[in-house]
């Protein structure tokens, strides 16, 4: 029939609307960030000055690719544990039960509270507790940035690590008690085992999630273009550079900042796609 | 038949074994117990946090909210510095920031859900093809990409070419290609459950194509639809990175989408960066976190319900 052509064609063309805007986002990105690649070479990547000076321009993107790295990698080592309990917790040692509603429903809720009223509350609740511990002066840097991208991060690692967790055969589980093991055993030497590509890839998945957060690390980090030097040193990210100079940048400036967008772009890409293939191909 | 020394070997070798064990099953029982408790501890930690927070907003944040508090627009830096000398509550509320929010959720609605409903029903229906598999991956990595290149993008696109200017449209554009995969895939995976036969019925009958997704295809998946779109909702209404590079903010109300506008989440970064504001950012991020949060639920309830079906 004719009319359902035209249905299928206009079906079509939506998903035409994503083909065009995916392509659409690279070469904008890949656009604006020429300048800046021209002017400063695979050297943007390597060099570690930021110096807007008008006259004396140069900008290079190595101490935002370390506050990035770090903040989420420590935010993982610290979800690790975290996200590991809560989905055992849910998936295997109160399965079904109320409890493991309970917990699945406040875990789901730190999902919904926003980035900024999670930066918000890192400021004026966690800063100063801190402060009182005498590690940091301020309070803002790398370490206070990443504790609360952690636990921004556990509902992702949680919700997928529990339902892979979910999904090992019970056969297996009983096989390894009627041969007398203990609960512990089970985990250690069935479930983990059978759940293992699945947990690593919600962690990086997690870690996706990480790398991209802008608000409540801009808010915590403390804003300073330099690489960072310890735990609790301030630094800056590639997002919260961006959140924090695109506004008063134009010219060679704003092409350095959309540089960076295009690797943290491409990084981000590059780490939810190795979750995913890990997930498609194991789980 | 044994040697006696041999048996007596035996027995020894038995009883040896016997404590072994003995010591072994205890010992295994006590670590047992001690990694249960490892893990009910760190579940425990795990939350603790949603407790703090929603706790610490409550506690500092009911005082500023009244009726003035969703029918006013901010302060300025001087009334609230007065205020504060004075020990009043801060005059003013956020209701520029709602209609901005309101303005750009509702533009950025406009375009997603209809579009995503539809490229959503195109990869149910071309599923395993070659092209629909490539779209798919397209929508994920879509979905991972961080919300502050969306607003550079927005920027480049709609702030420097169409409204020449910071704007809400800009704006509603980031939060619309926030919002397009998670109804794509929301869609297809609601899409999935239907039964065949109903499908199969409807095209028996002889009923039109579009007619089928109309009357059959979204009435029966409603619920699982609905889901979807609260949860984008909820997810993009708590935005603000790519706000901040395209809708800017504006301390009046405006409903002229070409022009900046102001969003809840843009006004809690204006407040937090003035030192007079501090009692309203509470406030703010309190009714914040409570809209989204109560999104959240009220689009689990459907999918609860959505299961039993």
């Amino acid at each position: 029939m004719n009319g359902d052509r035209v249905t299928k064609a206009i079906l079509f063309g939506s998903s035409l609307a994503i083909l065009i805007l995916s392509a659409g986002i690279v070469v904008s990105l890949t656009g604006g960030a020429i300048p800046a690649f021209k002017e400063f070479g695979l050297g943007f990547i390597t060099s570690s000055t930021w110096n807007p000076t008008t006259g004396s321009e140069e900008y290079g993107a190595l101490p935002f690719i370390a506050g990035t790295v770090m903040t989420s990698l420590i935010a993982l080592i610290i979800c690790i544990p975290m996200a590991f309990s809560a989905s055992l917790f849910i998936a295997e040692y109160y399965r079904g039960t109320r409890m493991a509603g309970i917990l699945r429903s406040l875990v789901d809720m730190l999902a919904g509270v926003p980035s900024i009223v999670y930066g918000f509350w890192g400021f004026y609740a966690l800063r100063p507790l801190l402060v009182k511990t005498g590690l940091t002066d301020q309070g803002f840097g790398i370490f206070t940035a990443s504790v609360i991208l952690a636990i921004m991060i556990v509902p992702y690692a949680t919700s997928l690590s529990s339902e892979i967790i979910s999904m090992v055969p019970s056969e297996l589980k009983e096989a390894a008690y009627s041969l007398g093991a203990t609960r512990r055993e089970v985990i250690f030497n069935v479930v983990i085992p059978a759940a293992r590509s699945g947990i690593v890839a919600s962690f990086i998945l997690a870690l996706g999630r990480a790398l991209g957060e802008t608000m409540a690390v801009t808010m915590l980090i403390g804003n300073s273009n330099i690489i960072p030097t310890g735990l609790f040193s301030p630094g800056n990210t590639m997002a919260s550079v961006i959140a924090n100079q695109f506004g008063e940048a134009d010219g060679l400036k704003m092409s350095a900042l959309i540089a960076i967008g295009l690797l943290l772009f491409a990084i981000t890409a590059i780490v939810n796609a190795a979750g995913k293939f890990i997930i498609k191909r194991f789980a | 038949m044994l040697p006696v020394n041999s048996l007596s070997n035996v027995l020894h070798e038995l009883a040896v074994m016997n404590r072994f064990l003995a010591d072994n099953i205890a010992q295994r029982n006590r670590s047992n117990r001690q990694f249960q408790w490892l893990i009910i501890t760190g579940s425990v930690i795990t939350v603790i946090p949603i407790f703090l927070i929603v706790g610490n907003l409550a506690v500092k944040g009911y005082r500023q909210i009244n009726a003035a508090f969703f029918t006013e627009a901010a302060p300025d830096t001087f009334q609230a510095m007065t205020a504060a000398v004075n020990g009043e509550v801060i005059p003013g509320g956020i209701a520029n920031g709602l209609t901005g929010s309101l303005l750009m959720v509702l533009a950025a609605s406009l375009i997603a859900i209809p579009l995503g409903l539809m490229a959503g029903i195109y990869l149910y229906e071309n599923g395993s093809t070659r092209y629909a598999r490539f779209i798919r991956s397209l929508t994920e990595i879509l979905q991972g990409v961080p919300s502050i290149i969306l607003g550079i993008i927005a920027y480049l696109w709609v702030v420097r070419n169409i409204t020449r200017g910071y704007s809400g449209l800009a704006g509603s554009m980031a939060l619309t290609v926030m919002m397009l995969p998670l109804i794509i895939r929301s869609t297809e995976e609601t899409m999935k459950m239907i039964p065949v036969a109903i499908r199969e019925a409807a095209f028996a009958l002889g009923v039109p194509y579009y007619k089928m997704i109309i009357r059959v295809m979204i009435p029966v998946s409603l619920s699982g639809l609905a889901t979807g779109v609260l949860l984008a909702l909820s997810r993009i209404l708590g935005e603000t990175a790519p706000l901040m590079l395209t809708a800017l903010g504006s301390p009046a109300v405006t409903l002229d989408i070409t022009k900046p506008v102001s969003a809840v989440p843009l006004l809690i970064w204006d407040f937090y960066n003035d030192p007079n504001m501090v009692n309203l950012v509470w406030s703010a991020s309190l009714f914040l976190m409570v809209f989204v949060l109560s999104l959240n639920l009220i689009s689990r309830s459907f999918s609860a319900k959505h299961k039993y079906i």
